[in-house]
């Protein structure tokens, strides 16, 4: 009964924002960390560093709002505010 | 928005946001409880248990209507090795009358409980982000400005309950960014499972609960795991240390899919189906983190003032209460007319004579002992190592007993750091941890 994490995120009724939540505040300092943590710390798989575009990629979709990138990246290089009211997450359970 | 002035403002309707704004509404003031959610618990997540008494102060009986999963009769605790497991427990039936604890889902539970705030006469204003404290100078608080056109909402009290993240606590500057040693995050997934089923793997009757702590199998991380029985789905969790997650480099959900693997946990979820996935911090600061409580025109409670008993899985007990609290505190001041911190700090005080002060401090040290130094002893080495001693001492293989009862000595010897005198200074400190 492993699950992987795409379908895990589909079991999570979402409403969408059409504007990110979350914002890297400079690329530059993406590019100079050297552990990247973030793309292993979130629970839900949104950023992802690419090498060849240098830069890291926000998924805001797929954010369950825990704030684990807020207090764990580092360098504080993510501005983290809630989605707009009644946007993003909403449980069916909780 | 609306441009009346309020006696009070509760930021989010949470167990500690929803309790402060019912007891105040209860008293005659006008109160408006806003929440960021499309409803209240819509963003909202505990393991989770719910506990009698504390509620039973504000709503006498609240459990004889509230929408509950399963009464719990039986807690087990389960030590976990790499295929093994050793077990304590226990189940008593006077945890029937009166019920202690429930297992609960908070999509059910929050709207309840914030319906009969709004019963109480306070306004509910839902799906609305508070952005920032109105501020009087730089010391006195004086509303709330939102997201909606035409935002902003005056109000003599303004009780802040806006969770884990505390975003206006860190406004308030009551707590500088929670460092990742002060929180953890833990992942859970609502397994669905037909009630006979459960009922069955669990050995209940209908409507009996049965809750499972975990330790070990968390990749060596800080950290708990959880599987609880609801009516028709299983909570199973674990929550890890973000200071641990930060450096270990595994997927959260990774260490979830490890503990859905272990063949003790593979034989009870089995045939189940993943509802819902979910993940939130968890305050783990404890006593040590717990900030400033009430200012010129404001206080805070619950998780956004740490308050959780990690050791007791306790958190929307201690919510409910510090709500309760602040909300008499707002009523004292509401007659008095004053609402400076002179008035307020009557709220600091009632938290110190509370269950919250007396529990978290007999808990302060645990927060150290979780240091990383230690986590992967206490979290993977020990728990395998009394695993291992366990399967020697019952393994019958012609060696003699006191053999093996060297043998399993040495083994958690040498789990806890290898010198005689690591296993007793580490009960030492962690009897000094849970006694502080």
């Amino acid at each position: 009964m492993s699950t992987n994490i795409e379908e895990r995120l589909f079991t999570i009724r979402y409403k969408a924002d059409k504007v990110s939540h979350l914002i890297i505040k400079d690329q530059e300092v993406c590019l100079n960390c050297p552990t990247k943590e973030c793309n292993w710390f979130c629970p839900s798989d949104v950023y992802l560093w690419h090498d060849l575009e240098k830069m890291t990629s926000v998924a805001y979709e797929n954010c369950i709002e825990c704030g684990t990138c807020r207090i764990g990246c580092p360098t504080y290089n993510i501005e983290w505010v809630y989605p707009k009211g009644g946007y993003g997450v909403t449980y069916k359970y909780g | 928005m609306a441009d009346e002035r309020f006696d009070a403002i509760v930021v989010g309707a949470g167990p500690a946001g929803t309790a402060a704004a019912y007891t105040m509404a209860k008293a005659g003031l006008k109160v408006a409880l806003v929440e960021r959610g499309e409803f209240p618990g819509a963003k909202n997540l505990f393991g989770g248990v719910l506990y009698r008494q504390q509620l039973e102060e504000l709503i006498p009986e609240w459990w004889k209507e509230a929408p509950l999963e399963r009464t719990i009769v039986e807690q087990r605790l389960w030590m976990l090795g790499e295929d093994s497991v050793v077990t304590l427990g226990h189940r008593n039936e006077k945890y029937k009358s009166p019920p202690n604890c429930w297992t609960g889902l908070r999509v059910k539970f929050d709207p309840w409980f914030a319906s009969k705030a709004e019963q109480a006469g306070a306004l509910p204003i839902y799906e609305t982000v508070v952005t920032e404290l109105l501020m009087q100078g730089d010391q006195v608080v004086k509303g709330i400005r939102t997201d909606r056109d035409d935002g902003e909402l005056e109000a003599n009290i303004t009780i802040v309950a806006d969770g884990v993240n505390s975003l206006l606590g860190k406004q308030l500057g009551v707590h500088r960014e929670w460092r990742p040693h002060e929180v953890s995050l833990a992942v859970k997934e609502v397994i669905g499972l037909s009630k006979q089923a459960i009922q069955d793997r669990f050995n209940l009757d209908a409507n009996e609960g049965c809750t499972i702590e975990i330790v070990g199998q968390t990749c060596g991380m800080a950290g708990l795991g959880f599987l609880y029985t609801n009516q028709d789905t299983l909570s199973l969790g674990v929550g890890v240390m973000v200071n641990d997650l930060k450096k270990h480099r595994v997927k959260p959900y990774e260490v979830l899919d490890g503990l859905k693997q272990h063949p003790m946990i593979k034989k009870l979820i089995e045939g189940g189906e993943v509802r819902e996935y979910s993940g939130h911090l968890i305050p783990e600061g404890g006593f040590n983190s717990i900030p400033p409580l009430a200012g010129n025109g404001w206080m805070i409670c619950g998780d956004a003032a740490q308050m959780v008993n990690a050791v007791h899985r306790e958190g929307t007990n201690l919510a409910v209460t510090s709500g309760r609290l602040a909300g008499e505190v707002a009523i004292a001041a509401h007659k008095a007319g004053d609402f400076s911190l002179r008035t307020l700090s009557a709220y600091n005080d009632a938290i110190r004579a509370s269950i919250i002060h007396k529990d978290l401090k007999k808990y302060r040290g645990l927060h150290g002992l979780l240091a990383y130094e230690n986590s992967e002893k206490l979290f993977n080495q020990l728990p395998q190592a009394v695993n291992d001693a366990v399967y020697e001492m019952l393994l019958v293989d012609g060696k003699p007993k006191k053999t093996k009862q060297k043998q399993a000595f040495r083994q958690l010897k040498d789990a806890s750091g290898g010198h005689n005198m690591d296993l007793l200074r580490l009960g030492i400190k962690g009897w000094r941890a849970m006694n502080g």
